[in-house]
């Protein structure tokens, strides 16, 4: 199946087994596809005992540890061919991942992503307040995971306005009178989950106590990043939702999961609070002892699979995030797909996440 | 001005290039037009016509002709 046609499914509607078939039959076309093209790639396979033609079900894949894309320049187009680079977060003196985009693969990663999102948003455009300072889109030809998540965002934005000025401050008259303007619509807040707390709900709750009070109930919030800084600060998930909520009546208020290394695919929290994997991705729960896969409720590595990427052999990684599959299929909020949680990084992995490298530079 | 006028300022103006460049521009075909131009050209097509384009038109807006059909099959602006 071409990747146009699999756009035109709608992405939480696959039960398992048809699920299966889709995602594997894609998942075989990448990795001959990349075992052709990149020559790194090709030694690396060539190196395990794996045959292609063998495989059954995308479980069966190899997969490449994500901080490979750190070490190698691994791309399956020539230079030419590359319109974008993308980087991951990286505290300071942290090497970086290095993500060579060409035209499909980056169309089919912002396509992707707004079917995703529109599950959730609805497929309208929104007034729409960037959690972030204006500078961080500014390097246009090497785009940072902030600015490129800010940037596949900003479709769903009508109008648009960033909340922080270049200190991070928030430019609380700004978003007064933004607010003000588009009364009574739905308001699309997006942020990174450190900065939403720091930048963010904690202003809220000094300018409550002086009296100036935001009323966000009609708001929605997606954010991502990681919570390692927060979880450090003990601050559940639940009460991040509860705190927001009493600050500014905001109700509606989603997380997200998702890595430079597989922009477009990423995995939205339901009503229910469960992280949910799309037709066009999956996550594969691993046992750090011997990679074989995890029970239902069982921790383990998080391995990700995505239909996306055509210009470099990222459709197959092995995260350092630990997480637990919730289940299959059978989630409340009715979408299909497997659900789970994230428990974080693991031990000793490098601090990743744009939440967590920029919420870092606050332990210095 | 006409609608096609109005349209062509648009690009003229968003990417600094000549009316004669302007009309045969693609997505990512010059440095000026990436993501970043594009949400730009986005809202200023938007301005200037006093509409809202729907997502998968922001997707498929992918050159100078692209655009203009896509205006006015969807948004009925003559051109």
């Amino acid at each position: 199946m071409s990747y146009e046609a699999l756009l035109e499914i709608p992405p939480y509607s696959l039960e398992k087994e048809e699920k299966k078939k889709i995602l594997t039959e894609r998942l075989v076309e990448l990795t001959k596809l990349h075992k052709e093209k990149c020559p790194e790639y090709r030694a690396i396979l060539n190196s395990v005992d794996f045959d292609i033609d063998a495989v059954e079900d995308y479980e069966q894949l190899p997969f490449l540890p994500v901080r490979l894309f750190k070490e190698l320049e691994l791309k399956s187009i020539e230079k030419e061919g590359v319109v974008k680079t993308m980087t991951s977060s990286g505290t300071s003196g942290q090497s970086v991942s290095k993500i060579y985009l060409d035209r499909v693969t980056s169309s089919n990663q912002q396509k992707t992503m707004v079917k995703i999102v529109s599950d959730y948003t609805g497929t309208g455009r929104m007034p729409m307040v960037i959690l972030d300072c204006p500078s961080v889109v500014k390097n246009r030809l090497m785009f940072s995971a902030r600015g490129a998540g800010i940037l596949g965002f900003s479709i769903f934005g009508s109008k648009k306005i960033y909340a922080f000025n270049d200190d991070m401050q928030l430019d609380t008259d700004g978003i007064k009178e933004f607010c003000e303007a588009y009364r009574g619509e739905k308001i699309l807040l997006f942020g990174f989950t450190f900065m939403v707390w720091q930048h963010f709900y904690k202003e809220l709750v000094r300018l409550k106590e002086k009296g100036i009070i935001f009323d966000l109930s009609n708001a929605i919030l997606i954010h991502g990043g990681g919570w390692k800084k927060l979880v450090n600060e003990a601050v559940s998930q639940e009460e991040f939702k509860q705190r927001l909520k009493d600050v500014c009546g905001l109700d509606s208020i989603h997380d997200y999961y998702g890595m430079v290394e597989q922009t477009g695919c990423i995995y939205m929290q339901c009503e229910c609070g469960h992280l949910h994997a799309s037709i066009f991705s999956d996550v594969i729960i691993r046992k750090p002892e011997d990679f074989s896969i995890c029970n239902k409720g069982e921790k383990g590595i998080i391995q990700v699979v995505s239909a996306i990427p055509e210009s470099y052999p990222g459709h197959s990684l092995l995260t350092e995030d630990e997480g637990e599959l919730l289940g299959e299929d059978d989630c409340p909020c009715g979408r299909k797909g497997k659900y789970f949680r994230i428990y974080g990084r693991l031990k000793n992995a490098e601090i990743r996440g744009c939440s967590d490298t920029y919420a870092a530079k606050f332990n210095e | 001005m006409t609608n096609y006028e109005k349209y062509l300022n648009v690009f003229v103006e968003s990417f600094s290039v000549s009316a004669d460049d302007a009309v045969n521009l693609e997505y990512q075909g010059i440095p000026e037009w990436d993501s970043v131009g594009h949400m730009g050209l986005v809202a200023a097509v938007e301005d200037t016509f006093d509409i809202m384009l729907d997502t998968d038109d922001i997707i498929d807006f992918s050159s100078f002709v692209k655009g203009k059909e896509i205006l006015s099959k969807n948004y009925n602006i003559e051109f």
